[in-house]
């Protein structure tokens, strides 16, 4: 009973139906995957709510706020001497850095001017932050891909160089070191040998890392071509640090900014790399660590003489006046917006912290990719807490 | 800076040149494409500008700079409450006025900073130019009693956040922006706690122990001391 035409609809109709049955088999249903606030690779307490479709990441929300500590409310009730404890706590692994710009816009705006030895010592200990800070980021990329070793390695390094930051200011994590018009103190006698010591040991980190990471087949299979990154984009959400360096951006406030450090009185590269992903990341900030460690060698050697602190009143008041002073920290540009009555007190103080702007983009950059690459690319943007949610 | 003799008694911008022409073309080419909506602008040669400009041209000097002066990077935003505490100068470590809640009867006359102002909230915003290392402060008067701005996210995506910032922090309403919800704060927090009628509770209820340490010192550096300047 069935004719031709009959049969041809019939197959037609079959093939739909089983054209719809494998398409029913392969949808992929969505999925929220609730990362951190917890996780490893968070480095503190981010959360990142992540919406799947399979494997592939649809969309990616962080969730700060886990430790906002309200630093720019707190430093208008603090006298400016005082703000430098709070703002160590930003990002506590390279925390002389962090004070470092907020001193410089209050002597920027006292008119005050650093003694050149205070200079050559602050840039040096900022360079020492730079590498205790960093080298934990090269061993820490590595455990994110699941390589446990290099670690192990940044910790055991790691501690020479907090070693010698204690040595000068007495603390490990927290120095609070920096005052308006130059330094609490000077460096204590036979530091200059010891910390000549010690950059031979990071560099020896370096070649390690080299060796146990660099090269390794599937740390380039995890993050060569991942989280690519273009430059404009980058730019255009505040991205800054070895992040935008990494995407060709060659800039460098260290070079660029002309504020109040030694860098221009020593011989030094900017590092770039031009592929924007995981890889070209944790490349570049691997040379900088190496890179530090020839600013501080150069710096260790022509120490100028002199005092380390200015002539300041006891009593700081800082003239009405706004004052912006940006540096180019471990975790890439901090900045403080300081505004001063008059007072004792700053009136207002914006921090801008480079890991905010620097996780801000990851909406942009995970959207579309997969799961595990979501954690490498997190561990390459390399962020911390205190500096999201300061 | 390697010349001790020299540098000591100078200001920072003693060797400054006095006229900055980078910085005066970013001024120049905001006059030009916004006509009556840049208010005012400072250049401080070689070091920084400043512009002030209406709340409606907000977004757009974010596109001349972008485009016009090549300010590719966007640094920062966030906003400033110019109102003098009405908690007197309790946020002054020098006063300790713990125990009096009461709000000054009679509070300072609010001032602005550079570039002036008008209104209670100010807009600010920092943008970079990657290539000519000059970066550009803009400012924008917002309205007092319920200040509103366009959002910046058309011109640069990573405004998002600072701009929520802003909005649980200082209450101002960003036109635009999708997203508005809190960044940092509870979802049910009343309140916006960078305002300056926002009282600080624990600065309220305890007194600061810093206060003793400023008031015991002594004038002016006369005398030696233990922790400051190391001589």
């Amino acid at each position: 009973m069935t004719d031709v035409s009959n049969r041809n609809q019939l197959a037609y109709i079959a093939a739909q139906a089983s054209d719809a049955r494998v398409n029913v088999e392969f949808e992929t249903e969505g999925m929220t995957l609730n990362l951190g606030p917890q996780h490893p690779a968070t480095h503190g307490t981010l959360r990142v709510i992540v919406k799947l479709d399979g494997e592939r990441v649809l969309r990616a929300d962080p969730m700060m706020g886990y430790m906002h500590r309200g630093y720019e409310k707190l430093a208008e009730v603090r006298t400016y001497p005082q703000v430098t404890a709070l703002v160590n706590r930003i990002d506590w692994l390279g925390s002389f850095a962090n004070e470092v710009p907020f001193i410089l816009a209050a002597e920027q705006l006292m008119e005050v001017e650093a003694p050149p030895r205070a200079q050559w010592i602050r840039t040096i200990l900022f360079e020492l932050s730079r590498i205790s800070n960093v080298i934990l980021f090269l061993g820490d990329m590595g455990v994110q891909l699941g390589a446990v070793t290099p670690v192990f390695f940044a910790f055991r390094d790691r501690e020479f160089v907090l070693n010698q930051i204690e040595a000068v200011t007495g603390g490990r994590f927290h120095p609070n070191f920096d005052r308006i018009g130059g330094l609490k103190d000077d460096i204590p006698r036979g530091w200059i040998e010891e910390t000549t010591g010690v950059l031979g040991r990071i560099r020896t980190f370096c070649d390690e890392m080299e060796d146990l990471v660099t090269g390794n087949e599937i740390f380039q299979a995890r993050t060569r071509g991942i989280g690519v990154i273009p430059p404009e984009v980058g730019l255009a959400y505040g991205l800054s640090g070895a992040n935008i360096r990494a995407s060709g951006v060659d800039w460098d406030l260290r070079r660029d900014g002309g504020v109040g450090l030694a860098h221009d009185q020593v011989d030094w590269k900017v590092w770039t790399h031009p592929d924007g992903d995981s890889f070209s990341r944790y490349w570049v900030r691997l040379q900088e660590v190496r890179e530090a460690c020839g600013i501080i060698e150069q710096l260790l050697g022509g120490i100028p003489s002199g005092p380390v602190m200015a002539k300041v009143p006891r009593i700081i008041k800082v003239p009405a006046g706004e004052a912006y002073v940006e540096t180019e920290n471990p975790l890439g540009v901090m900045g403080y917006y300081v505004v001063s009555k008059g007072d004792l007190v700053p009136f207002r103080v914006k921090i801008r912290s480079a890991s905010f702007s620097n996780i801000s983009i990851t909406p942009w950059v995970l959207e579309g990719t997969y799961v595990p690459d979501v954690v490498s690319i997190l561990a390459s943007l390399y962020f911390i807490l205190g500096d999201i949610d300061r | 800076m390697s010349s001790p003799d020299t540098d000591l008694d100078e200001v920072p911008e003693g060797s400054e040149p006095v006229t900055d022409p980078e910085r005066d073309a970013i001024v120049a080419a905001l006059a030009a494409q916004l006509g009556d909506g840049l208010v005012a602008s400072e250049v401080l040669a070689g070091t920084d500008v400043w512009v002030r400009v209406t709340a409606d041209s907000w977004l757009a000097a974010a596109t001349v700079l972008r485009d016009t002066c090549g300010m590719a990077y966007f640094n920062f935003l966030s906003a400033i409450d110019w109102m003098p505490s009405p908690f007197g100068r309790d946020m002054d470590a020098q006063v300790d006025l713990v125990g009096t809640d009461e709000p000054q009867a009679d509070p300072e006359p609010m001032t602005w900073g550079i570039t002036g102002g008008s209104t209670r909230f100010q807009m600010i915003a920092r943008v970079h130019d990657p290539v000519g290392h000059i970066g550009v402060t803009v400012k924008a008067d917002l309205d007092s009693d319920s200040p509103r701005v366009d959002s910046w996210l058309p011109v640069y995506p990573g405004a998002n956040w600072h701009e929520r910032e802003a909005w649980e922090m200082f209450g101002i309403a960003i036109t635009g922006h999708p997203n508005l919800v809190n960044l940092y704060l509870p979802s049910q927090f009343e309140g916006n706690p960078l305002r300056k009628d926002y009282p600080l509770l624990a600065r309220r209820v305890k007194p600061w122990p810093g206060i003793v340490d400023v008031e015991a010192m002594p004038g002016d550096g006369d005398e030696p001391d233990d922790d400051g300047d190391g001589s």
